[in-house]
């Protein structure tokens, strides 16, 4: 287990290092200068050197990836060009919105795919299967901001339960945020269940073709008994890799959910940065989403750990 | 006691049984013989009506007084490991891996609600030992992937009498494991009959071990029992065709010329082969162990001569293989081919390597289905450019191996598994090599499609003067095809000698524990004149 966790734990790092160097690489080689772009194109060639001076820019090319790696370590991002905020304000700010969002929309897939997943295999070439592959395939085809609008048409305006959109805040109290992110999260999971439930029944279908299944009933277990307690387990491994992929997708990913809900999320923000050519806040924010894919990786990695025990030898 | 009565089976409209009826007793070993696809599984897959769907069975199958056919699946729940217990072929996959061996075979108590769980892991506990995996090498924690197939089997033994079944079905339990482990095993489900009283229902094709074991045989074809009657009595007297064929089949041995010419430099050298292959670090910074596969092995495989390699699997035997055939590089030690260094270090040209050419175990995972004969067979010519006439050669290989030209424009899926067999020796044989290495070739086919192989084997050393490098851990397989025989374990040649000396006296310990722990049919009872009618 020491050794597995270790190797996994070295991945991580290692792929972080080339990961920050890829995106350091990538903003260098990005034409056009910040200076010169945040004082517009009347700007005096010594005020934007004074300026270059200022953020830093004239310094050489490893000087600067030392500082803005050190700087993220230590919690500094910098400042946002066109914000005039410390970065590091501006992401918390909205992974306080994205963060539970996709938490939220993750955990309702989840809770919706498995199940699902389980039935269709459990009744599989059966009518009940047939309708839910029927209902997920739709699921998948239909993007996720019709289900969004549809959402909104019939809880928000018709039936009032819950708000068209925006985010009060965590201040208003958790009761609150969370109704204003059920809709978008309802929106985001839809079509990640479809995905997923399809893979929990594949999966669990392969799995009830292996011989240990065939063992299992020779020992007289039901086939609802063999399903709990030898095949569910084993079609976890796969479901789980997609689980991950997930995550890292909703992170960044919601940002037309975001924008039918007006939530001030980290999607808007990254394409905000990117059309005003605030590069401070791409470069960290792809950083922070590049660290959240490795870490969700390396949670997944421990995850498998837990369900086989021939990773933990 | 469970008694079958005229047991019909369809599937989806296929009928697959006709009319089976046997019995098996308490205390007995009931041996039902076939070829793959003679529905030997399936009687077996009908009594514990673990049948596919689409299955409509006929007939009755009843168990101690119990009528199985009239039980409704919860019914017939309570009966499966309870009353009729079942171990299967591959004991590799038939544990769940993610669950420990104890929670395994304390399963079958708490599923039949025999003990709750603590009682349950302590009778697993005595049935691990009963099976012979002691506690303190085989602790109720440990998981399937820790134990080789030998003791996996024994786990599923442990499972499988955990409640003491009247009747224990094993289908062909011991065909995926060594001789040496399969003699242990059918030793100990001998033991569990002969103590316990349990009737014990042995499915397989390898009539040698119900020669040895079953006190009554079955032998089926087609869905049908053919032949059935006390054993010895049954190998005796042979009264149906296709016992005698059968029985033929698997004694076979091809007539082949003498090819040898004495003098001749070798085709193939090997002079001290060592492989090793780095182990995992036991620690994060701790020292690289290495395991050695090869461990010094020389040999020589003359012009038109057959050299049987056996040993057990993990003996070094296919890895010996791949450094043969260039895709693996030694440590020490040289290869030569006709004299021409084999180095995969350096890489190996396309002419050498048209020199020798494999054909493996498995007719139905060497090809790529997509692709049709023709394309499959001409495979080896990228080695030396195809020639023009490629089609007509092509076709000749096919000719050769006994199948027609015009099965060049099929898929393999067209095809059966000894049909693909030959497919595979034809891509081998196209470009006429010197040297084929034939690593367990006619392992999985049947003893009538397997005699067939190795006499087109034989004919064709004859005709294309081909050396064999014959890879096998079946004995008799060897002793049928092969001049010299070198007899491998943990890497190291240990005895090596004419084939037939070998077998006749062999001098190695080793040897002769592979010798004795393989089933063989007593020869008395294949006396020409003891046959029925003769």
């Amino acid at each position: 287990m020491a050794r597995y966790l270790a190797s996994r734990l070295v991945s991580l790092l290692v792929s972080l290092a080339v990961a920050s160097l890829v995106i350091f690489a990538v903003i260098e080689v990005i034409p056009g200068d910040t200076a010169a772009f945040m004082l517009g194109l009347n700007a005096q060639p010594d005020t934007v050197a004074a300026l270059r001076a200022e953020l830093g820019l004239d310094l050489p090319r490893s000087l600067r990836y030392l500082a803005w790696i050190g700087g993220m370590l230590t919690g500094d991002f910098g400042v946002s060009y066109t914000y005039r905020v410390p970065v590091a304000e501006l992401i918390s700010a909205r992974l306080q919105v994205s963060l539970p969002l996709t938490l939220y929309a993750l955990a309702l897939s989840t809770a919706i795919a498995i199940p699902v997943g389980l039935i269709a295999a459990a009744r599989r070439g059966r009518p009940a299967d047939y309708a839910i592959m029927g209902v997920t395939q739709l699921g998948i085809a239909v993007p996720n901001f019709w289900f969004a609008m549809l959402l909104v048409a019939l809880f928000a305006v018709t039936l009032r339960w819950f708000s068209a959109g925006g985010f009060p805040g965590w201040e208003a109290g958790l009761w609150a945020g969370l109704k204003a992110l059920t809709l978008p999260a309802v929106a985001l999971a839809l079509p990640q269940a479809s995905i997923l439930a399809r893979v929990m029944r594949s999966a669990l279908i392969e799995t009830l073709g292996q011989d240990y299944i065939r063992t299992a009933r020779a020992k007289g277990l039901t086939e609802a008994q063999a399903i709990r307690a030898h095949a569910f387990r084993n079609a976890l491994i796969p479901v789980m890799t997609i689980l991950g992929l997930q995550f890292s997708f909703l992170l960044a990913g919601a940002i037309i959910i975001e924008n039918v809900f007006f939530l001030p999320g980290l999607g808007r923000l990254i394409f905000q940065a990117i059309t005003q050519r605030d590069l401070i806040v791409v470069e960290s924010t792809v950083m922070l989403l590049v660290f959240a894919v490795i870490l969700v990786t390396f949670l997944v990695d421990l995850a498998y750990a837990a369900i086989d025990p021939r990773l933990r030898r | 006691m469970l008694s079958i009565r005229d047991l019909s089976l369809e599937i989806a409209g296929t009928p697959i049984l006709h009319g089976v009826s046997l019995d098996v007793a308490p205390g007995k070993v009931f041996g039902l013989v076939g070829e793959s696809g003679s529905g030997k599984s399936m009687t077996a897959l009908s009594v514990m009506r673990l049948l596919p769907q689409g299955a409509r069975l006929r007939g009755r199958v009843s168990l101690g007084g119990t009528e199985l056919t009239a039980l409704d699946e919860r019914q017939m729940c309570a009966v499966r490991g309870a009353r009729v217990a079942m171990i299967f072929q591959e004991p590799m996959t038939a544990l769940n891996p993610l669950r420990t061996i104890g929670e395994q075979v304390a399963e079958t108590l708490v599923v039949h609600g025999a003990a709750p769980r603590g009682e349950a892991m302590r009778i697993a506990r005595e049935k691990l030992d009963r099976v012979g995996l002691a506690a303190d090498r085989f602790d109720l924690g440990r998981y399937p992937f820790e134990l080789s197939g030998g003791q996996r089997q024994r786990v599923c033994i442990a499972m499988a009498i955990a409640l003491r079944p009247a009747i224990l079905i094993a289908d062909e339990p011991t065909t995926a494991l060594d001789v040496t482990t399969q003699a242990q095993i059918l030793a100990l489900l001998e033991s569990l009959v002969r103590e316990e009283g349990m009737g014990l229902m042995l499915i397989t094709h390898d009539l040698a071990v119900v020669a040895g074991m079953a006190d009554e045989v079955a032998v089926m074809r087609e869905g049908r029992i053919v032949e059935r009657g006390p054993t010895e009595t049954l190998f005796r007297t042979r009264r149906h065709p296709y016992t005698r064929a059968l029985l033929a089949a698997s004694s076979h041995v091809p007539k082949r010329a003498a090819l040898r010419s004495a003098g001749a430099p070798p085709v193939l050298e090997v002079e001290g082969a060592v492989r090793d292959y780095p182990l995992g670090r036991g620690a994060v910074f701790g020292a690289r162990g290495h395991f050695r596969a090869v461990d010094g092995v020389s040999l020589a495989v003359g012009r038109g001569e057959s050299v049987g390699l056996v040993g057990e699997s993990g003996c070094g035997k296919s890895t010996l293989a791949r450094a043969i055939l260039g895709l693996e590089p030694l440590q020490v030690g040289a290869i030569r081919l006709e004299g021409a260094p084999v180095d995969a270090a350096r890489g190996v040209p396309g002419a050498l390597r048209a020199k020798m050419q494999v054909v493996f175990q498995d007719p139905f995972g060497s090809f790529n289905p997509r692709h049709r004969v023709a394309r499959l067979v001409a495979e080896p010519f990228h080695l030396v450019g195809r020639p023009p006439d490629w089609r007509d050669r092509v076709a000749e290989a096919l000719q050769a191996v006994g199948l027609k030209p015009a099965d060049m424009e099929k898929f393999p899926h067209e095809f059966s598994g000894g049909q693909r067999q030959r497919i595979a020796i034809a891509r081998a044989i196209v470009i006429r090599p010197r040297l084929v290495i034939l690593d367990e070739a006619v392992s999985a086919l049947d003893v009538s499609i397997r005699a067939q192989i190795l006499e087109l084997l034989a004919d064709l050393q004859g005709r294309f003067g081909l050396s064999y490098l014959f890879i096998s851990h079946d004995l008799a397989v060897v002793r049928a095809i092969t001049d010299r025989v070198l007899v491998m374990r943990a890497g190291r040649i240990v005895e090596e000698g004419p084939t037939e000396a070998v077998f006749a006296a062999p001098r190695h310990g080793y040897t002769r524990q592979l010798l004795a722990a393989t089933p063989r049919i007593p020869e008395d009872w294949l006396a020409e004149e003891t046959r029925h009618g003769a």
